[in-house]
């Protein structure tokens, strides 16, 4: 399904806004969402929030043969699922170019800066290897899946255990995680993408840019780093042309908002990991003790009320008197009551009125009554007769004025148009 | 030379020294040495703008076809400019091991992305609305730096296509080892771990197209990497300078001006 195109204004409101370095949430231009990490009860399972964006990671192992040019690697296999319920523009099974650029900046975040020591997922040379897959499924998109689908990998991946294997000669048994203790990955480094959204030409840049702010981006630079300051990806899209200076501030920015998030995780990993020991209940359903897992909830805000009172006060006493407007409602029919006036008739349609006009309270009818007084001392061409069917208007420049004028200071039901005819009871 | 040795598909390749001691590499090339570079436009007469460029043993074709009428998918016309449609394939005889599927896989599909995020960015395709312009490259010898010599050799056939870009697009590939940078990287660099940096820049403006990077590198050395990688293009765009007014003194005489 094609997603909803972005109207003008909202496009024109959105850029102005940066322009004026503001944002929709009311954010800084350096800052992130709310990052949430939480683990579930299997290890290797990792579910992330940031702001809306929701996404859930899964890692598994299995034994396989390893590659025939590297016989003593194990496998890493990563694969983001776009699941059609993160947008209406995603499809299933289609394979997007959004799904292959995701894809193949998180093989390259992850499997080119080594981060996992293949060499240990080793169990007999050129036979069998462990094969560590990734799954990560977008749940929710608004905006920055790249983000948080490093953090969730990475996160899972440390967060997961493989089940022990003993050789004995040339015997390799698996142990079930009930027999012997499960190990958890040798990882060397965490590498967390940070993204930078571009607009006017490069002129302005955001950080962690939300659905909308995409929409109106002219190009996205994807910076992968780890908390050691050293660089595992750099990815610019979006047909943007950059400075060298532009990158250099990004990687610095990069590096502080990684070192954060980097604490975050292992946080989260260690608040997992004492709930674990303790034997308490872990998982999803326990770190959201009141509201569902799959629920949208919205965060308490807090309202500043300190002096409430007197600042609405003082915004009463020194507001501009409003002018007065008589409302008085008129009572045409039994039953019909009409405050204010009316829009005149433009469907160029004569209208007869009916009796409706008897129930014109006295106010209007003198100033009518003196309206048409004055008209017919200017010209006596105008007849005003009671009969419906004989109407006979002569339509000249200066009673079309007055007929207007007419009109404004008396409301009617039923309104004829620049021919003014008027029944006078 | 030892480019017999660049073929050899090696897993480890710690026993071979990527920079000797006297600042030699694998080719014997100092470290901010390009390869040698030859080109050819107008290698096709069906094709609107076809050209052929060797950066030492790395070959590509790339061939142009546009702008022309929008084919395939009417709702994807853009109502203000062009749109590029890029193709990267390899030629299942570029490798040492024969490549089983030149279209289609991931890899191929990212560089087709990031070929035509690179022209969008060059191309003046405000001049040609509703129109398509296609841009295919063909890698017939793989031996490093795939994606800078496919710019390369794609920049050539837009020129010979006659259609308008902002300044010539130039890219290269450039690693980091030992401290040094080492530009324009062959196939035994690149698979020997190295951080590789490979950059697409308009060199008149100093602006950078596309910008992409692999490996661990430390944020201290991405300034001197850059450096190095926009020196290095601007190398490529004085030889490119060069074909392209060759080719035209060439045509020139051919028609008898």
């Amino acid at each position: 399904m094609k997603e909803t195109p972005l109207s003008n204004c909202e496009r024109d409101f959105l850029l102005k806004a940066i322009q004026e370095k503001k944002r929709l949430d009311g954010r800084q231009t350096y800052d992130y969402r709310k990052l949430k990490i939480m683990f579930g009860t299997d290890f290797g399972c990792c579910f992330v929030e940031l702001g809306k964006t929701r996404v859930m990671a899964q890692v598994s192992c299995e034994l396989v043969a390893p590659k025939e040019n590297r016989p003593n690697e194990g496998i890493m296999f990563f694969n983001i699922e776009l699941s059609p319920m993160a947008s209406p523009a995603f499809e299933q099974g289609r394979q997007s170019e959004l799904s292959v650029k995701l894809n193949r900046q998180l093989e390259r975040c992850l499997r080119n800066s080594k981060c996992i020591d293949l060499e240990s997922l080793c169990v007999v040379s050129g036979e069998k290897v462990w094969q560590i897959r990734v799954d990560v499924h977008m749940l929710n998109h608004d905006g920055n899946l790249m983000d948080a689908a490093s953090i969730a990998a990475i996160a899972s991946l440390c967060h997961f255990r493989r089940p022990d294997v003993g050789i004995q000669g040339d015997e390799v048994t698996v142990y079930s995680p009930n027999e012997r203790d499960p190990i958890p990955l040798s990882i060397y480094h965490m590498p967390i993408s940070v993204s930078f959204a571009f607009f006017q030409q490069g002129t302005y840049l955001l950080v962690d840019p939300c659905e909308r702010e995409e929409r109106v981006m002219d190009g996205l630079l994807m910076i992968a780093m780890n908390k050691h300051r050293e660089i595992c990806s750099i990815q610019s899209s979006g047909g943007i042309m950059l400075l060298k200076e532009q990158v250099m501030r990004c990687s610095k920015i990069a590096s502080v908002k990684v070192s954060e998030i980097t604490k975050l995780i292992m946080k989260a990993l260690e608040n997992d990991k004492t709930a674990r020991k303790a034997g308490g209940k872990c998982g999803f359903a326990e770190s959201m003790p009141q509201e569902r897992i799959t629920a949208l909830k919205k965060d308490e805000t807090a309202v500043e009320m300190t002096d409430v009172t007197e600042r609405a006060n003082d915004i009463v006493l020194n507001a501009e008197v409003l002018p007065q407007t008589s409302q008085s409602l008129l009572v045409p029919l039994p039953g019909m009551g009409q405050v204010g006036k009316d829009l005149p008739n433009s469907w160029g349609i004569e209208e007869y009125d009916q009796d409706e006009e008897e129930a014109f309270n006295s106010d209007e009818d003198k100033q009518t009554t003196m309206e048409v007084g004055e008209k017919q001392k200017a010209h006596d061409v105008v007849e005003i007769s009671d009969s419906e069917e004989d109407e006979v208007v002569i339509l000249q420049p200066e009673a079309m004025d007055k007929a207007h004028k007419k009109t404004s200071s008396s409301s009617h039901l039923k309104e004829p148009a620049a021919s003014k005819k008027r029944h006078r009871k | 030379m030892s480019s017999f040795r660049c073929f050899v598909q090696c897993g480890n390749m710690a026993g071979l020294e990527l920079l000797s001691d006297q600042g030699y590499r694998l080719d014997g090339r100092k470290s901010t040495e390009l390869r040698k570079v030859q080109a050819r436009m107008g290698v096709f007469a069906q094709a609107d703008g076809s050209a052929y460029l060797e950066q030492g043993n790395t070959k590509a074709l790339a061939v142009v076809y546009g702008p022309h009428e929008m084919r395939g998918s009417r709702s994807r016309t853009l109502h203000d400019r062009a749109v590029i449609n890029c193709q990267y394939s390899m030629a299942t005889f570029s490798m040492s091991e024969r490549k089983r599927r030149p279209h289609g896989d991931r890899k191929s599909t990212e560089m087709s992305l990031h070929l035509k995020q690179t022209f969008e960015a060059a191309v003046m395709t405000q001049l040609y609305p509703r129109s398509q312009i296609d841009i295919y490259v063909k890698i017939l010898q793989s031996d490093g730096g795939n994606y800078s010599v496919c710019v390369n050799a794609a920049t050539l056939a837009v020129i010979d296509a006659g259609i308008p870009m902002l300044d010539y697009v130039c890219a290269s590939t450039v690693g980091f080892v030992d401290e040094t940078p080492l530009a324009d990287l062959c196939y035994a660099e690149e698979s020997g771990g190295v951080s590789s940096l490979a950059l697409a820049l308009l060199p008149r403006g100093g602006q950078i197209a596309l910008l992409q990077m692999d490996a661990r590198l430390h944020q201290d050395n991405l300034e001197a990497l850059m450096d190095a990688a926009m020196t290095a293009c601007k190398g490529v765009s004085k030889v490119l300078d060069q074909v392209v007014r060759q080719h035209l003194q060439e045509a020139s005489l051919a028609t008898g001006d």
